[in-house]
């Protein structure tokens, strides 16, 4: 077989809880700051939901995006354009051949607020009524597909779909483009939109939310033994993923490297995770093996965490099981306590987190861990970022899906 | 209560600049809308469909195709109002 390429991180974009851009969400991550809120109180009035915060984008994509960008995208697509936009730009927008470009960026759910505003439409006014542009908007491959049109993307846009686990999914789909010789460069991420009632009533009904209405700051909680569930989220992050030499012979700056990917599905149950984790440990197995690294090399690992109280603990110790006594060394971080879950954006926004953490060399803070659960394993990142060492380290980003599935990134400094 | 044609231009106008991004102001009786606005079958079908809410009327598919420039439209929707 010819030479496999190694692919690096040369753009990153995001719009998130915690910030419209990169820059102010890892500042605010960093400072350790939650994006969660109360939200629009007639919700609880009208529907009787149970839960009165989530974590909500931080800046309005109409203060962002134009009038006919609003009007013909999903919120899931416009967080997705903000951040693949705001990615090519820090990428330096790369010169690249439509056919070696392509565009992987996926929603979990889909164009939810389109397809229950299209639904409305229809009951109250009739057919007639409806606009054309409703199924180009819902439908799950849309934010992809904006992605390829605006950056004239044609080796392939594609739309991966595995729940909470998307955003990593698509990241290493991407990654395959690259290795396989599709693709030079790949705009690749996650997006989600489901900050709306019914998702939430549903979830509260499945009773994974966090009921914590008299502080929504302190409701994500990951590891803490007070931890009562998840708090729902929103927001996009995208990377531009590039052969390494395509980088190198064009002067790019690198963050890092996506070096390996693991891939795997439980096959248990269409919520709970595996109990033993043994899913988890194949797909932290495989991505460690196919970065080349040994369990020595990894620093650092930002975990899927929730803050449930059944997955938190399995996934620290899947990971104790992948690294053995080299999860001593390792710092962890479950950044979700911040931002919330992004659902199909988690994995994309988590990715970035640790690449930064790797080029930055700090990890990220977990907050609201004010009594760490006596069964966790790890050595957990509190309240202020720490110090990761010199020279080359790598580090995992975990996600895992509603569904069984599971997906582990190793990244790798540059 | 029935919309002047001069009503019906403004009205137009704006929801034709929000599918499009031009600004209102430019979306004039002479303009066509595919070789001036370039708007294509799928914009054109929204703007029918926003057209027929905001002015109580109805445009016939049939018709559609005989909208060729803003004048048209307008006119067509001040002579379908009951």
């Amino acid at each position: 077989m010819s030479h496999v390429p190694d692919v690096v991180v040369t753009g990153l974009g995001a719009t998130t809880p915690l910030g419209g851009d990169v820059a102010s969400t890892w500042a605010a991550a960093l400072a350790g700051e939650s994006g969660a809120r109360h939200f629009d109180s007639s919700w609880v009035e009208d529907y009787g939901l149970p839960v009165t915060f989530a974590a909500t984008i931080k800046v309005d994509p109409a203060d962002v995006l134009t009038t006919p960008e609003l009007k013909r995208m999903d919120p899931s697509a416009q967080y997705a354009i903000i951040a693949a936009r705001e990615a090519w730009a820090d990428a330096g927008a790369p010169e690249v051949d439509g056919e070696r470009l392509g565009s992987v960026v996926s929603s979990g759910i889909g164009g939810l607020w389109t397809i229950l505003n299209g639904w409305d439409t229809l009951r109250e006014k009739g057919a007639r009524r409806m606009l054309p542009m409703t199924v180009p908007m819902l439908m799950p491959n849309s934010p992809t597909a904006y992605v390829s049109l605006e950056f004239g993307a044609k080796a392939g846009a594609h739309a991966l779909v595995s729940a909470c686990a998307t955003g990593a999914e698509a990241i290493g789909y991407a990654v395959d483009m690259i290795r396989s010789g599709r693709a030079d460069v790949v705009i690749a991420g996650g997006t989600e939109a489901t900050i709306h009632p019914m998702p939430i009533a549903s979830f509260a009904a499945s009773r994974t939310l966090s009921l914590r209405n008299d502080d929504p700051a302190g409701a994500s909680r990951p590891y803490d033994v007070d931890r009562d569930g998840f708090v729902l989220g929103e927001g996009a992050g995208v990377v531009v993923l590039e052969s390494a030499e395509h980088a190198a012979a064009r002067g790019a700056k690198v963050y890092g490297q996506i070096a390996g990917v693991g891939l795997s599905a439980d096959g248990y149950h269409i919520t709970s995770p595996e109990p033993s984790g043994e899913g988890q440990i194949r797909a932290m197995r495989a991505a460690v093996a196919d970065a080349g690294v040994t369990p020595a090399d990894i620093v650092h690992v930002n975990a899927h965490a929730t803050s449930t109280k059944v997955g938190d603990l399995i996934e620290a110790r899947s990971v104790r099981g992948v690294l053995g006594d080299d999860a001593d060394h390792v710092l962890l971080s479950a950044t979700k306590s911040m931002t919330g879950h992004l659902l199909g954006g988690a994995g994309a926004l988590e990715t970035i987190f640790t690449i930064l953490a790797l080029h930055d060399r700090q990890a990220p803070p977990t907050i609201n861990v004010e009594n760490p659960d006596p069964e966790l394993v790890l050595d957990l990142v509190r309240d202020k970022p720490r110090a990761l060492r010199d020279g080359q380290i790598a580090a995992i980003n975990n996600s895992f899906g509603f569904g069984g599935h599971n997906v582990a990134l190793v990244v790798a400094s540059a | 209560m029935a919309y002047s044609e001069q009503e019906i231009l403004a009205g137009l106008a704006e929801i034709v600049s929000e599918e499009t991004g031009l600004p209102a102001d430019s979306v004039l009786p002479e303009k066509s809308f595919t070789d001036d606005l370039d708007i294509d079958s799928l914009s054109m079908m929204t703007i029918v469909t926003l057209a027929e809410e905001k002015f109580d009327v109805r445009i016939p598919d049939d018709e559609v195709k005989n909208l060729t420039t803003v004048s048209d439209a307008v006119s067509f929707i001040a002579g379908a109002q009951s």
